[in-house]
């Protein structure tokens, strides 16, 4: 049922005196608080919390949940982000007490089987990377830019090189230029050409002995393998610099090629989004991980702890954790990492197998490529008739031909029961419309897609730009919002 | 195969529409000598079934916490969740959701996130909470950046060597690159002390960070430290354990109420999220309404949609990279939105009086731990400060590891040595009491130590 009320907020629903908690009684000899603590380190009163029963938080949250639209419950076509189906035996597992009740600085003694998921996941993330060593500290996918940039920095200034750039193609998300200029860089855009691949003149001309890194995503935004990528590793060597892989496309290359094999030489360190690439979930927003790998010189300077097995001969195996790197750039984060997002990603990679993960990735560009072939014909696909994992169309012709944006798409789509698309990202593309379907969607979903699209690209214009119509709110005054920001609920 | 989301049948007519012959031929565009010529070097598929028997062998090699009793702490608790809190964070149209691009159809998110972030505001005393970031580590060196950049001082921070290890380990990775030195001060009493702090802060000071309580789970002078702070011209960054607010002052007024922390950061899992070996987590933000436009992350704003019907949208989002890219507040793009549900479903469940019965229950139980520790002539509190959930133990034999030896062997995970990050206090471990270990744990923990000293007593003799 989609017609509840229920959208006050906890605070309208609290009456002085309900509880949904029952506490044990103290079983130990208590004294007042005001006895045992310095008075002004005490609150005068406890903060000021909604009071409600059970019930009420219940049907508020449950209430709530059905505003939203998931993946369990529509298609999310949302280019970039690897909406893919998240298999329930991985939340299954990570619900494990066995698993989910490990404090951070038990024993490593009593740690011996999440120790083993942990040093496995490094090395199944350096097989699938093609690289040397793998640090599964960092708590997201621009995290684990950040943590691969302060390894660069640290490299340079071991070995005593001042470079501050980092070439950054436009087309890369947000997160590359931020993360360099949050490792103390200055982030240096590279265009790209009208065929969405990175511009090999603007990149030789940009490219020098100050450059530090150059942060490639591959496949692209656009959805394109970048097909020079040999020669433009090759060419940063050759002045001395890094090459980093951004590995937000990885569900485009698995088992087929690996950005440590790319050329003679291959990236020199990468991130993962096991949240994506490995069945997530997304959390409505998060947690994510984002776990690196680099090539062996880079190896001494990540983040520690790392994961460490020994084995002697005639015993069973036993992992350890190792602080004993005085290269290491130190932390990035408390504990270990995002332990629970990687022990699901083990999961699916472990049910997946290696001919499994070929196939997610095979299966991942078929989907695209089909629902390309079908959406080219009515919303132009500047960048060709081939993708990888995802494609972006234009609206432009919609918008000339109608007034009607990408995002009048994006809202009518809404009406229909599909997630929108991601709109106006690559910035590259204009009125882009963003498209990743994913491997576990079915032909059946992907037809009805196409279908739905097409008939939205003939309906009245005001029809979308009035859309959507059958959401619980129409669209948000955004300008508004940011004017005159209520950010909390204040207490009357 | 291992899934098939489309039959053989299926893939052949996809093909035929793409006007491709094969697969292979999709992957064209990929340079020929660059393609994998082998299969990954991984081991084969599992089924479900047989994933579920791995996992329970890889399970044997692990003692959680529901089989050793723990008393471990140092920023990640043994707390309870209730059962409504998971039946809430499994809704799979919460978990499967992504960041609510699209505000029409993540109105549930949105609520959410506003109502978490009202919460969060009611419970630090400040004015603006962002939409959460990684974990407590993390989300410090991110408010620290931000006082950085508000007060355009470059010459250091200042961090008392009671703030959480990790924290400062954190803090210094996030600012090795840009020229800010991060000064430590020595806190040999356990505590930071006026004196000290004086004598490190200055002009060029962009922060000092204050954990209260502390790591060694002391309660801080923090009127006196805010004062000093504010004095020089310097932001306060207060480190704080939200389940502590049920009793204690609110960072936002821990000098006078409305005088206190401009920032306030914490780790959040112990508000609904297990332990889980140390994440993911949630890291809480708060901050002085001067500073919001210098805030990382997301933020939910309430508007109005185009019919006048109140609604959520994501807002302030000029601070962020996918529109300032390289000029951001920060590289941060998404929240920790599951566990950011999972605490606001956890306080609403929990309430004023439920969060202070539990604040309440972890001081007694854990004063009444240390009161028992400490009956032994071998144990003492290395310091003599009020303390809230946590205290440090001094053994006066300095054989903390054999100690810790014993203590697993009889069933408890007894503290965490302090040697590794405090090496002139290798005779000491720190040792968390929250509401779920009952008298008989604490007494048995209590035996264990002792029978720690029996048995080393008898080897030596």
């Amino acid at each position: 049922m989609r017609n509840n009320l229920d959208t006050k907020l906890l605070f309208e629903l609290s009456q002085p005196g309900r509880r949904a908690m029952q506490l044990p009684a103290c079983d130990v000899p208590a004294q007042p608080p005001e006895q045992l603590l310095p008075g002004e380190s005490l609150a005068s009163s406890p903060p000021p919390l909604p009071e409600l029963s059970e019930p009420q938080v219940i049907r508020h949250f449950i209430n709530l949940s059905q505003r939203n639209m998931s993946v369990d419950t529509h298609f999310y076509p949302l280019g970039s982000c690897t909406m893919k189906y998240n298999p329930k035996r991985n939340e299954r597992a990570a619900a494990m007490p066995a698993f989910a009740d490990l404090h951070p600085y038990q024993p490593v003694e009593t740690l011996q089987g999440m120790l083993q998921v942990l040093y496995e996941m490094q090395t199944y993330l350096q097989e699938i990377s093609g690289l040397d060593a793998c640090c599964l500290q960092p708590a997201a996918g621009a995290h684990g830019e950040l943590t691969a940039l302060w390894v660069a920095a640290a490299y340079f200034r071991d070995i005593d090189e001042k470079r501050n750039r980092v070439l950054v193609p436009d087309s890369a998300h947000g997160t590359n230029p931020a993360s360099a200029a949050m490792a103390g860089f200055k982030a240096v855009t590279i265009k790209t050409t009208q065929a969405g691949i990175v511009d090999q003149e603007d990149f030789q001309r940009k490219l020098d002995e100050k450059v530090a890194v150059l942060m490639i995503t591959n496949p692209n935004t656009v959805g394109i393998f970048e097909s020079q990528i040999q020669e433009m590793i090759a060419a940063v060597h050759a002045v001395g610099g890094l090459v980093y892989l951004d590995g937000a496309n990885m569900n485009a290359i698995l088992g087929i090629t690996r950005p440590g094999d790319w050329g003679s030489e291959g990236v020199d360190m990468q991130h993962f989004n096991p949240h994506k690439t490995f069945s997530g979930p997304h959390g409505g927003g998060g947690p994510g991980a984002g776990p690196i790998c680099v090539v062996e010189k880079l190896a001494p300077y990540l983040p520690s702890p790392v994961v460490v097995r020994e084995q002697e001969a005639g015993e069973s195996a036993r992992y350890y954790l190792d602080f004993e790197r005085p290269q290491s750039i130190g932390r990035v984060r408390a504990f270990f990492g995002s332990v629970g997002v990687l022990l699901r990603a083990y999961c699916y990679i472990r049910t997946h197998g290696p001919d499994g993960l070929r196939q997610v990735s095979e299966n991942a560009v078929l989907n695209a490529n089909y629902l390309l072939s079908r959406v080219k014909h009515f919303l132009p696909v500047p960048q060709g008739n081939r993708c990888m994992h995802e494609f972006v169309a234009s609206a432009q012709a919609l918008k000339n031909d109608k007034k009607v944006t990408a995002m009048d798409v994006a809202k009518r789509l809404l009406d229909y029961g599909f997630h929108a698309p991601t709109v106006y990202f690559p910035l590259t593309v204009k009125e882009a419309i963003m498209v990743e379907p994913t491997e576990t969607e079915s032909k059946e979903t992907l037809d009805a897609f196409a279908e739905t699209l097409f008939r939205i690209t003939e309906e009245d214009p005001d029809l979308l730009r009035d859309a959507p119509h059958t959401t619980p709110i129409s669209r948000p005054d955004e300008v508004q919002a940011a004017r005159q920001p209520v950010l909390c609920h204040l207490a009357n | 195969m291992t899934f098939f989301y489309n039959t053989p049948e299926n893939q052949q007519a996809m093909l035929e529409a793409i006007g491709a012959r094969s697969l292979d031929e999709l992957f064209e565009p990929i340079p020929e000598e660059l393609k994998l010529q082998h299969p990954l070097q991984l081991p084969p598929a599992l089924s479900e079934l047989e994933l579920d028997q791995h996992l329970r062998e890889l399970a044997v090699g692990n003692q959680h916490a529901g089989q050793k009793i723990c008393f471990l702490g140092g920023g990640c608790y043994d707390h309870f969740i209730p059962a409504a809190v998971d039946t809430i964070g499994s809704r799979s149209e919460f978990y499967t959701s992504y960041t609510p691009y699209q505000a029409e159809v993540s109105q549930g998110n949105l609520q959410v996130i506003f109502e978490y972030q009202s919460l969060m505001t009611r419970l630090t005393g400040l004015d603006i909470s962002n939409a959460s970031l990684y974990d407590g580590g993390s989300a410090t060196a991110e408010a620290v950046l931000m006082a950085i950049a508000d007060t355009r001082r470059y010459g250091k921070v200042v961090v008392p060597e009671t703030l959480h290890p990790e924290y400062r380990q954190t803090i210094a990775t996030y600012v090795e690159n840009l020229g800010v030195a991060v000064e430590t001060v020595a806190t040999p009493s356990g505590l930071l002390q006026p004196d000290d702090l004086s004598a490190h802060v200055d002009d060029q000071t962009a922060c000092v960070v204050l954990q209260q309580p502390n790591f060694f789970g002391c309660l801080e002078d923090a009127s006196s430290v805010v004062q000093t702070t504010h004095q020089a011209g310097a932001l306060l960054v207060g480190v704080f354990d939200p389940i502590s607010l049920g009793l204690l002052a609110r960072p936002g007024d821990w000098s006078a109420p409305g005088e206190g922390a401009d920032i306030a950061v914490a780790e959040g899992h112990t508000l609904g999220t297990p332990m889980s070996y140390g994440g993911p987590f949630l890291g809480i933000m708060c901050c002085r309404e001067n500073l919001v436009r210098r805030m990382p992350g997301r933020i939910v704003g309430q508007t109005v949609d185009r019919r006048g019907k109140p609604c959520y949208v994501l807002t302030l989002q000029t601070r962020e990279q996918h529109i300032r890219r390289e000029k951001a507040t920060s590289n941060v793009c998404t929240n920790q939105g599951l566990f950011a549900l999972r605490a606001t479903a956890h306080l609403s469940l929990f309430g004023p009086q439920g969060l202070r019965e539990t604040a309440n229950l972890c001081l007694q139980k854990s004063r009444y731990a240390a009161d028992q520790i400490c009956q032994h002539q071998r144990f003492e509190l290395a310091f003599p400060e009020p303390t809230f959930k946590e205290f440090v133990i001094r053994d006066r034999k300095a054989n903390v590891g054999e100690l810790m030896e014993t203590s697993l062997a009889a069933g408890y995970l007894a503290g965490i040595p302090l040697a590794p990050w405090y090496p002139e206090r290798a005779d000491c471990f720190l040792v968390a009491v929250t509401e779920k270990r009952t008298k008989a744990e604490i007494d048995g923990l209590v035996d264990a130590l002792i029978g720690a000293t029996n048995a080393v007593t008898t080897s030596i003799s």
